[in-house]
């Protein structure tokens, strides 16, 4: 198998650049052979649904038709519009988590006695499953996207809180004497010496964040809202368009996987331990 | 670059621990004129890097006070730099980078921070790693790095808390010797906390030595020998004797117990 996805002009090939790109097309091919395997799964799936007399009616599961409703959805402008209502809500609830994990994270990382009165506590509200604060931020919220919004930032705040103490808690403390020592002010430590030291950390942090936070964003977009992809995927159950609820679906990850590989990238861009990231 | 030394004047400085009982020195008095290189010698634990932390700010005595050319110290300064032992240089940094930090913390034009740099580097002879990754350096040539990081600021006082104790013999019988002209050159002073004899005589002007419980200056000695030192001169190896003579003396005298432990060997 392997022999097989190995392009066989790239491995004779010398120098670190040819070596580099030679992995980078095996890592796709890769990548690639993954994703058909799936889709070749999906196929069978759906000719079963097909031709077995009790599911035909479900057989837009299948990947042709859902592969068929990319276009219609999107010339209806349905893909744009429910992925920038989730995109919003998602950005704002991450966007607030980063405002108050990172300063948490630092406080926690930078103070010791915060850190003994705020562990129990946090690692307590941090058990409570996102999706049941849901009655709780409906009273309080008066529409619809603010508590989403909250539900999104109280499920992310955690993994960048944490990630952000634990980076910080890592970092040699000589660093800080330095800088002292070489005249750096309170802004400068925390501009120059300990974000760039904690970058990757919190970037981690924000990596999981938006894993929780994409997971919560759905179900809580079933509830209330007309809009989002969430919302989208209710619509197309309920009249029975099985082939738009499974692109949406397929848009969901399609949306998730870039996320999460341009938070990859940033770790890697910010890591500046040896080896890289991970 | 062109520094001119200071006066250093330690007056009356005891420190303790909240922690302990006993003081970690008790009325320490010192007084080292502009240029000077100064060994402080002493056994594991009785203060120096203590004392050293209090001399660059970053620690407070619980009593007395240092001033600098008159001038009480009263926190960290780049006009006084400190080196430790281990050279804590910034990863996602450069070299060039590195060494400059002080000078942006200080907020200098770009152009002058390069040109300074420049020079810094050039001093410490690491020209064709400037641009590299501090991780890919040796231990030497990190040591090294710190050393331009410090030199950069243009110190008045170089703080040397053992900086060169985690280094093999080939290097740092060579910093030793560099940092040494580097501070006669540019006129600095040096205080550099040691345990390592040899170091103090390739080093200093003058060696005091450290000892007892709480701490206290018992002797200090005049390192009077041409430059630059060979270990290998008999007149250094005659000095390092006697040095280390006063310094089990001193040791003895303050410490019995200590001593009959060392004539079981
Ligand atoms: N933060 C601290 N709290 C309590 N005691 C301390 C602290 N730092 C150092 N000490 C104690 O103070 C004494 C002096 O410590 P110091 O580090 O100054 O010794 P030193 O002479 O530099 O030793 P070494 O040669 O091993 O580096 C030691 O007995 C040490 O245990
Ligand atoms: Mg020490």
């Amino acid at each position: 198998m392997s022999e097989a996805a190995t392009p066989a002009g790239a491995a004779g090939e010398p120098g670190a650049a040819g070596l580099a790109a030679a992995q980078g097309l095996r890592r796709l091919l890769w990548g690639v052979a993954g994703i058909a395997v799936l889709a070749v799964l999906w196929l069978i799936a759906g000719s079963m649904l097909e031709n077995n007399p009790r599911t035909t009616n479900f057989a837009t599961f299948g990947l042709i038709p859902t592969l068929e409703a990319f276009p219609q959805l999107w010339a209806a402008g349905k893909i744009q519009a429910a992925s920038i209502a989730s995109g919003y809500r998602l950005g704002m609830g991450l966007g607030i988590a980063i405002a108050i994990g990172v300063p948490i994270g630092v406080l926690m990382g930078r103070v010791k006695w915060f850190q003994q009165y705020s562990n129990s506590p946090f690692q307590f509200l941090r058990m409570i499953s996102p999706l049941s604060w849901m009655p709780l931020a409906v009273l309080v919220f008066a529409t619809w996207d603010g508590s989403i919004i909250f539900l999104i930032a109280i499920a992310s705040v955690w993994p960048v809180i944490f990630a952000t103490a634990a980076g910080l808690a890592k970092v040699d403390p000589a660093w800080f004497k330095v800088a002292r020592n070489l005249g750096a002010s309170p802004l400068q430590m925390l501009t120059k010496i300990i974000m760039p030291a904690i970058a990757f950390d919190i970037f981690s942090g924000i990596r999981l964040a938006l894993g929780v936070a994409w997971i919560v964003l759905v179900p809580a977009e079933y509830l209330g809202v007309t809009s989002g992809l969430g919302y989208a995927i209710e619509d197309a159950r309920e009249t029975l368009s099985y082939n738009h609820l499974t692109a949406l679906v397929l848009t969901i990850g399609c949306i998730g996987y870039v996320l999460d590989g341009t938070l990859v990238m940033l770790i890697k861009r910010f890591s500046w331990h040896r080896g890289g990231a991970n | 670059m062109s520094v001119r030394g200071t006066k250093i004047e330690i007056q009356g400085l005891s420190q303790r621990y909240p922690t302990r009982k006993v003081p970690t020195f008790n009325r320490v008095d010192l007084v080292s004129p502009p240029g000077e290189a100064l060994a402080i010698i002493g056994r594991s634990g009785c203060g120096k890097s203590t004392l050293l932390h209090i001399l660059a700010g970053l620690t407070k005595g619980t009593e007395g006070r240092i001033l600098l050319n008159g001038t009480e110290v009263a926190g960290p300064s780049p006009r006084w730099v400190m080196m430790f032992q281990a050279p804590h240089l910034y990863p996602w940094m450069t070299v060039t980078e590195n060494v400059g930090v002080g000078l942006t913390f200080a907020r200098w034009g770009k152009k002058e921070i390069a040109e300074r740099v420049n020079d810094a580097i050039s001093l410490v002879e690491l020209q064709e790693f400037a641009q590299a990754n501090v991780q890919d350096l040796s231990g030497g040539q990190q040591q090294r790095v710190a050393l331009a990081r410090s030199l950069v600021m243009e110190p008045e006082l170089l703080l040397l808390d053992e900086p060169f104790s985690a280094l093999d013999a080939f290097t740092r019988a060579a910093l030793q010797k560099d940092v040494r002209s580097i501070s006669k050159r540019l006129g600095f002073n040096i205080v550099i906390v040691t345990h390592d004899i040899d170091e103090a005589v390739i080093m200093a002007d003058r060696a005091v030595i450290m000892a007892g419980s709480p701490g206290d200056i018992v002797h200090e000695m005049d390192v009077d020998l041409p430059n630059p030192r060979d270990r290998t001169d008999p007149e250094v190896q005659k000095l390092r004797a006697r040095l280390m003579a006063t310094f089990q003396e001193a040791a003895n005298y303050r410490k019995p117990e200590v001593a009959l432990a060392g004539a079981v060997h």
